[in-house]
């Protein structure tokens, strides 16, 4: 009990282990996001990335370790995925209404955002995985949160898409001045918006900018020599994904230059 | 028309009412199994009230409910699914309360508590049953939205500050409750056709979760009703004939569901 939160500090996990049946999940891992700070979190499979996740969110305790939020934290979160059965009826509006303290107004705001004010009245089972992430971001951003959690927020959308949805990630920080933890394990697409990377296999491999990450050797072995060359290929590739995000400009000519 | 009828309707129509919000979670949340495994349990309830001569519907009530907390706190533990959990407790259960029945001395009418027997519903029957259903459809309202949202996304729920586990339990027990009282309507063995038949049938044809709501509620009152038309006129048994209804009702359902959509 000896933590006291800085006041820019948002969240401050420290020395967190976590153990199921004797299997070494988590282990011994410090975390902190400021106010403002977008921290990505990175591993491959059966890391303990959305373990992680869990304890910072509460839903989890961990084995050892404790978790400080800032004060009233106000914690968005967009979960994975969310499997809606398909019978079970409901809006995109009924469900964003659902959330705590949503009204009109808002569920607009919102919806204007994520660029998804068109699927206001559309079934949530018939939205496509791209769709449904929108959604699933809208709901996350209706109480002005001061952090936002996305749990691989990418996933099931397609490249083009999962470019405009990071793009989409920054400009939510720079706008609402929230902090973000993200999940993800495609590291190319993040860099441009992250500030600070973990690397965790278990324990934290490698930290720190994201362009340091990227050559750390640590960060070089666990993804494997296979996994380093295609990373060589997409930084390669940044200003072509840069283009693609943003304005579109020729990308032939960029391309034989490069 | 005879009194007996009217009683019977009257409770038919509430149990009815009642499963229709009821039987879309069972729907939406994938439980039937588990309200097989109550009903079950139900009659182990019968066979207990039996043995410690208690009052029968407060023996079943309770008996479905502590099968409800018992199945929440297995839920929770690693090891086996919930299937293969609910089928352990549903059929111990139920072979536990025909081997206690067996001991008691009373001349029990099993075929009525297994296929139902609306028709003897007497007046404390309907107070009971009366008395279950404003209980439960206030509780219920009450939490609509939360229940909605747990439904969606159990996480998503408890980060936003729900109590997943007590809610969880809740529903349940809300469950249990309209088992319990419906035994006498449809029976032990056709208790979880009244709840999931009359949902399925408003799937096709609503866009929200409170009109399928509704939507159920009709369809089974109007299963209740024209299994008791078909009870009095052809003299067929009346639990099944219900049933049978709901099973015509979601045929028609789905004819009209196809002919929406061409």
């Amino acid at each position: 009990m000896e933590i006291f939160v800085e006041d820019n500090v948002l969240i401050n996990a420290k020395n967190i282990s976590l153990h199921i049946d004797h299997r070494q999940i988590l282990n011994n891992i410090s975390l902190q996001i400021a106010e403002q700070q977008i921290v990505t979190l990175i591993g491959p499979n059966g890391a303990g990335k959305t373990s992680l996740v869990k304890i910072v969110l509460g839903l989890t305790r961990p084995s050892s370790g404790e978790v400080n939020l800032k004060k009233g934290l106000r914690i968005g979160y967009m979960p994975q995925r969310l499997h809606i059965d398909p019978s079970m009826p409901v809006t995109v509006d009924r469900f964003l209404k659902l959330a705590v303290n949503a009204n009109k107004n808002e569920i607009q705001r919102v919806l204007e955002e994520v660029g998804a004010t068109g699927l206001i009245n559309n079934q949530l089972y018939s939205l496509s995985g791209g769709e449904l992430q929108r959604v699933l971001l809208a709901r996350a951003l209706i109480q002005e949160p001061q952090l936002l959690v996305l749990d691989e927020p990418a996933q099931g959308v397609d490249v083009n898409g999962q470019a405009e949805l990071y793009r989409l990630i920054a400009d939510i920080r720079s706008r609402h001045k929230c902090g973000i933890l993200l999940v993800s394990h495609d590291l190319h697409l993040v860099m441009s918006a992250t500030d600070e990377v973990i690397c965790l296999n278990q324990h934290v491999c490698c930290h720190g900018h994201p362009e340091q990450v990227s050559n750390d050797p640590a960060y070089l072995e666990l993804f494997g020599k296979k996994d380093a060359e295609t990373l060589a290929v997409y930084t390669h590739h940044h200003n072509h994904s840069h283009e693609l995000g943003g304005e579109v400009i020729n990308s032939e000519g960029k391309g034989i230059s490069d | 028309m005879a009194d007996f009828i009217l009683r019977a309707l009257l409770a038919g129509l509430m149990v009815a009412i009642i499963a229709g919000p009821l039987g879309c979670f069972v729907v939406w949340r994938r439980m039937s199994y588990f309200g097989d495994t109550l009903a079950h349990s139900a009659l182990f309830g019968i066979a207990l009230g039996l043995l410690l001569d208690i009052n029968l519907e407060l023996a079943v009530i309770m008996a479905c409910m502590l099968l409800a907390v018992v199945l929440v706190m297995l839920e929770n533990r690693r090891g086996l699914s919930t299937d293969t959990i609910l089928g352990i407790l549903a059929h111990s259960s139920l072979a536990l309360g025909l081997v206690i029945i067996s001991f008691t001395d009373n001349q029990v009418n099993l075929i009525a508590y297994l296929f139902g027997d609306l028709l003897t519903v007497s007046d404390s029957n309907l107070l009971w049953i009366g008395a279950t259903v404003v209980i439960v459809l206030g509780v219920l309202f009450k939490n609509w939205n939360r229940l909605l949202t747990i439904t969606l996304h159990e996480e998503l729920a408890q980060v936003e500050g729900l109590n997943v586990l007590q809610l969880r339990l809740l529903l349940m027990m809300l469950i249990a409750l309209i088992v319990a009282v419906s035994m006498k309507v449809v029976g032990v063995l056709l208790i979880t056709s009244l709840l999931i038949i009359p949902p399925a049938c408003a799937r096709a044809f609503t866009k929200t979760p409170e009109t399928m709501s509704a939507f159920a509620s009709m369809v089974g009152c109007i299963a209740v009703c024209g299994g008791l038309a078909a009870s009095w006129f052809w003299d067929t048994p009346t639990g099944p004939s219900i049933v049978v209804a709901t099973s015509v009702l979601f045929m028609i359902s789905r004819l009209a569901g196809i002919g929406e959509k061409s």
